[in-house]
């Protein structure tokens, strides 16, 4: 039984998580709140992943990521270690697939709060960010925690735009969702039905709590 | 306390909703109760939107005194949080994440510490008479005491101007009575520049030292409560 693609999967997908999370809550936020030329433009950039195919997302990364691209050979030259072709990669392309959802639903949990609140927030003195942070941010939680599983749960299965940035190396960027196409090839039936069972289950139970969390958050 | 008056001349077209007027008012609001007075949809509501720097008029001058808070001619806009304006809202806004207490101290300075606006906030409830919801949440309250609840947080915060947008409207006859007179005491006590948003002559008659009459959108007569304008 293969249990380290299961565990690299875990692993990229939580850091992926928290880079999805901080990114697109603050996009999320801003799409949200504010009126200015671009804003639509900005919503397109941050959502067409959903419906983009993975090979055109991968070729994007690798043009602007590439070690022969100004942002990769930077990367590299800091920290020693390409992006491509490496963990780093791995977490680009399930940040990549991950990022459209918590854009797209923590924008509508931030859109749901009741403008009044703000408002009344605004009028006892507190500046615009205080009042997203103490008012409209904790009232819209349910929806930013709902939106953090769902970019794990897309985070831990992402298939073609990790294969194209950051390959399929054992050991190294073979998370469980390449580590099954591999064992199907080469009819390791059982060691890939074990890992699409843990897979399928994690998923279940995760999209079982994002319906709940949504479900109250509709029904208050 | 200050003897400055609120004075108002904005314009406001409507934007993109046929539903919504033109609306075009002059009027000065002196220490004491000013009611601003009208039918359903004569504007009222987005006049004082306009006050409190919730929505920008197109032309026209908001100042307090010598205090400019917004001139179209000068480009001069006070942003909502620093004008210290007391908003009560017909859905009164109370935090529902939040318990009396922690909404009444979120208009308090910032720089006191956390006991004591704990007790500055309590002290407030307490004269509202609903100490005893300082540390529910608004979910369980009842009508008049989420009233109470947001005007001892529109108090709390000592406003320059209080504007009160029919904050009673969801009430019962008797009830509202009793708040009336209340507010009325608190009123006395602070007398700032105050607006009442109503179309119940009762409600104007019972706290209002001045009425303005509001008629699509533009002021139609302004009387001070001792001519008896309604008669």
């Amino acid at each position: 039984m293969e249990l380290g693609p299961l565990f690299l999967s875990f692993e990229i997908a939580a850091v992926a998580t928290v880079f999805a999370a901080l990114i697109g809550v603050a996009v999320a936020a801003i799409l949200a709140n504010l009126r200015f030329p671009g804003r639509d433009l900005i919503d397109v950039v941050f959502t067409a992943p959903i419906v983009m195919p993975p090979t055109v997302l991968g070729y994007y990364v690798l043009v602007l990521l590439g070690r022969r691209s100004l942002l990769g050979h930077a990367f590299e030259s800091l920290t020693g270690t390409s992006i491509v072709f490496t963990k780093v990669g791995a977490v680009v392309a399930a940040v990549i697939g991950a990022m459209p959802l918590v854009v797209k639903s923590v924008r509508t949990a931030l859109e749901e709060t009741d403008p009044t609140l703000i408002l009344a927030a605004r009028t006892l003195g507190a500046t615009p960010l205080r009042a997203f942070v103490t008012i409209q941010l904790p009232l819209a939680y349910r929806g930013i925690v709902a939106s953090l599983m769902l970019a794990f749960a897309r985070s831990l299965g992402d298939f073609g735009v990790t294969l194209m940035v950051a390959g399929d190396i054992p050991g190294e960027t073979q998370t469980a969702a390449l580590a099954i196409y591999d064992a199907i090839q080469a009819h390791r039936e059982r060691d890939a039905a074990f890992m699409i069972a843990v897979l399928t289950g994690i998923v279940v139970v995760l999209l079982y709590i994002v319906g709940k969390l949504t479900a109250r958050e509709r029904s208050p | 306390m200050s003897d400055a008056a609120l004075s108002v001349r904005l314009a406001l077209t409507p934007q993109g909703d046929a539903q919504t007027l033109h609306i075009d008012v002059a009027f000065d609001v002196p220490p004491g109760v000013t009611v601003l007075f009208g039918p359903s949809g004569a504007g009222k509501s987005r006049t004082l939107a306009c006050i409190a720097g919730l929505v920008r008029p197109e032309r026209g001058r908001v100042a307090l005194g010598d205090d400019v808070w917004f001139d179209a001619g000068e480009s001069r806009e006070v942003p909502i949080h620093a004008r210290r304006v007391a908003y009560v809202f017909q859905s009164l806004a109370l935090f529902p994440h939040m318990t009396a207490a922690d909404n009444v101290a979120y208009g308090l300075p910032r720089d006191l510490p956390r006991e004591e606006r704990r007790a500055r906030a309590v002290a407030m409830l307490t004269r509202m008479h609903v100490a005893g919801l300082a540390d529910r949440r608004p979910r369980t309250f009842s009508g008049g005491e989420a009233q109470r609840v947001a005007l001892a947080r529109a108090f709390a915060m000592k406003p320059r101007v209080v504007l009160l947008d029919e904050p009673f409207s969801a009430l019962d006859a008797g009830l509202k009575t009793e708040l009336l007179r209340e507010l009325g005491v608190e009123l006395a006590a602070l007398r700032v520049p105050t607006i009442l948003v109503t179309h119940q002559p009762e409600d104007a008659a019972l706290l209002g030292e001045r009425v303005v009459f509001l008629e699509k959108g533009r002021v139609s007569r302004t009387a001070p409560m001792s001519e008896r304008p309604f008669g």
